[in-house]
């Protein structure tokens, strides 16, 4: 990075982090306009033939009816926004998206809420301490899912989990056999959201923390002498330095966890009762999958796309506006 | 304050240290007690793996293995279907991740090497294309494949996995080649080399590392990921090692939860193990990224 800085601004004037075409550009011969063209080849067609001709697929279905006739080979028939009113027109569509939408704002604003708190932990430790929690955030965020699920299903096992017996034994002995999956809603969905939490915290923290490490210390020390007080500092000086990458967190922590389906589907398979604990991911996936009502399942995705794009569509736009981009 | 320290940086410097200092036993007592608190689910995990048989549905449940056995190790280590998910895992994460990090590096060296008209566009689409969620897109993904007889294979769950991996690689590696100076390019090219040989001579050495997180990015997404290929993998006998997990610990009543951990266990400590080594460069490339646009 200091190389960067040192090359890029032989005046001394220009900033530094203006980007590569303004370096670049002007120097580029004619014979190389080709170049980058054919180099975003491979991986535009990857992602076009993978998740872009789906998508398109995807709209073309959520018009199209599949029924009994189209399991023996019939073409699919159009019905123009028949699905789409079905979706819509279904309760428990709105059910489950006020579900999900409150299961991801919960998880990502504790989420966040965690995640930079601890980065700024971070900050304050000696190197000892400062390295377990760093290694334990790692532990976490590199466990495979299932691995990880796998280890709170047993933690909260009625008989034998770790987290009945330890409730009882302080006490609470409600919870002797309670299952936390199967018993109640809200427990399934606490146990759920732990899990997510308990994974998307490190990316939160070891970005953030990143992200502090790199910030000029003579700003803070200046706003220090100017005698702003620990909270002040951090509100007007650290934390909009770094939003960039907070806002970036933030964003992806919404859309990973407004499409959670791992932690769901998976703790499905303990509670049974698929219908109280449905987000739209696993609704997606029991309508379409497993019901084979593709339309209609093409229209929920669709409808699920469409609030993924309005909520992170302020963040989109911050970001672009930062005019790094 | 102030007003004493303004001019004599040292002095200032060792003051705001001390002021530090005062609380940083407090904070590192309890940041060792959210360190146990995140790595416990992972300590039991390993912990009941180990336990035998009779000890593990024991109340009050034993903090550590006593007589520690690897039995559950050695069960599932001589499962046939352990091996077999393990070969399907290993082919469809090595063959990801292969395509993805050439396809990365091309994409990266575009975006970051040439100005081209589209090259915005094709910058704002790697951004956009992650928020796509896969879980809105696998009914016509699972009838794609599908439809041109991949279903329950290796190239097929693969070439999903390449359009979930690649804009984010593409991402991350565009923040390294960044990093690396064009002007260092340029004089090789004053030289006397090519374009190519200046880049690959010049650039691409210095690019290790951060080819070296991209792969170990891709890895893990691909060996760790569950929905797509529980969706893709429907047949029985073809599956990665998350979904061998899942069917292996399906039915509470009935688990052998020492055989489930050590599975899991096993599963988990290779990624572990090599997501410790390159966590670091990652997170500096993201950040990178981040910042860089």
């Amino acid at each position: 990075m200091v190389s960067d800085q040192l090359t890029t601004a032989p005046a001394g004037t220009a900033r530094p982090r203006r980007g590569p075409t303004a370096r670049t550009g002007p120097r580029r011969r004619r014979s190389s306009l080709a170049v980058p063209y054919l180099l975003l080849v491979l991986p535009v067609g990857l992602v076009c033939l993978a998740m872009g001709y789906p998508l398109v697929r995807q709209f073309v279905m959520s018009f199209q009816e599949f029924g009994l006739a189209q399991q023996f080979g019939q073409p699919p028939e159009w019905v123009g926004l028949q699905n789409y009113t079905d979706v819509l027109s279904d309760p428990y569509f709105w059910v489950v998206t006020a579900r999900s939408i409150a299961f991801c704002a919960a998880c990502a604003a504790i989420t966040m809420g965690i995640g930079i708190g601890f980065a700024l932990l971070l900050q304050k430790l000696s190197t000892g301490p400062r390295v377990a929690l760093q290694v334990a955030l790692v532990l976490a965020w590199a466990m495979p899912p299932v691995s990880a699920l796998t280890s709170y299903i047993w933690l909260t096992e009625p008989r034998y989990g770790v987290v009945n017996w330890f409730l009882t034994s302080i006490g609470l002995e409600g919870f002797a056999g309670f299952s936390w999956l199967a018993d109640n809603q809200w427990t399934f969905f606490g146990v759920a959201a732990t899990t997510v939490i308990w994974t998307s915290v490190p990316l939160v923290t070891l970005m953030t923390y990143a992200a502090l490490t790199q910030l000029d210390t003579e700003v803070l020390e200046a706003s220090e002498l100017d005698g702003a007080g620990g909270f002040a500092r951090l509100r007007h000086v650290t934390l909009p330095m770094i939003r960039p990458v907070v806002l970036l967190v933030a964003m992806l922590e919404i859309i990973w966890d407004l499409k959670v389906f791992t932690q769901i589907n998976v703790l499905q398979g303990v509670a049974g009762n698929n219908d109280a604990t449905n987000l739209l991911g696993t609704y997606v996936y029991q309508t379409g999958i497993g019901g084979g009502e593709y339309g209609t399942a093409s229209a929920l995705a669709t409808v699920m796309l469409l609030i993924v794009l309005l909520m992170t569509w302020r963040y989109m736009r911050t970001l672009m506006k930062q005019g790094d981009i | 304050m102030a007003a004493t320290t303004a001019g004599t940086t040292p002095l200032f410097d060792t003051k705001t240290r001390s002021a530090a200092n005062r609380r940083r036993p407090l904070w590192n007592v309890v940041a060792v007690l959210f360190a146990l608190v995140w790595v416990f689910p992972i300590y039991w995990m390993v912990n009941s793996a180990l336990m035998p048989e009779d000890r593990l549905r024991s109340s009050p449940p034993l903090l550590a293995p006593i007589h520690p056995t690897l039995r559950a190790f050695d069960q599932v280590v001589h499962s046939q279907q352990f091996w077999t998910a393990m070969g399907f895992s290993l082919s469809v994460t090595l063959l990801s991740v292969a395509v993805c990090v050439v396809a990365a590096l091309f994409g990266a060296v575009a975006l970051s090497r040439f100005s081209f008209i589209g090259r915005r566009g094709v910058l704002i689409a790697v951004l956009v294309v992650q928020m796509v969620p896969a879980e809105a897109l696998f009914i016509s993904q699972y009838r794609m494949l599908d439809g041109w007889g991949l279903l329950n294979s290796v190239p097929g769950l693969s070439l999903l996995y390449m359009g979930m991996i690649v804009p984010f690689t593409l991402w991350m590696l565009k923040g390294f080649v960044d990093g690396v100076p064009a002007e260092l390019e340029e004089a090789a090219m004053v030289d006397g080399c090519s374009r190519f040989t200046a880049f690959t001579r010049v650039t691409l050495p210095l690019l290790g590392p951060g080819l070296v997180a991209t792969g170990v990015f891709g890895f893990l997404v691909a060996w760790n990921e569950y929905t797509l290929a529980f969706i893709v993998l429907a047949s029985g006998d073809r599956m990665t090692l998350p979904v061998w997990l899942k069917t292996f610990s399906s039915n509470l009543q009935e688990t052998d939860w020492a055989g489930v951990m050590a599975g899991s266990t096993l599963i988990a400590v290779p990624v572990l193990v090599v997501f410790i080594l390159v966590q670091n460069a990652m997170t500096k490339g993201m950040v990178a990224g981040a910042v860089k646009g």
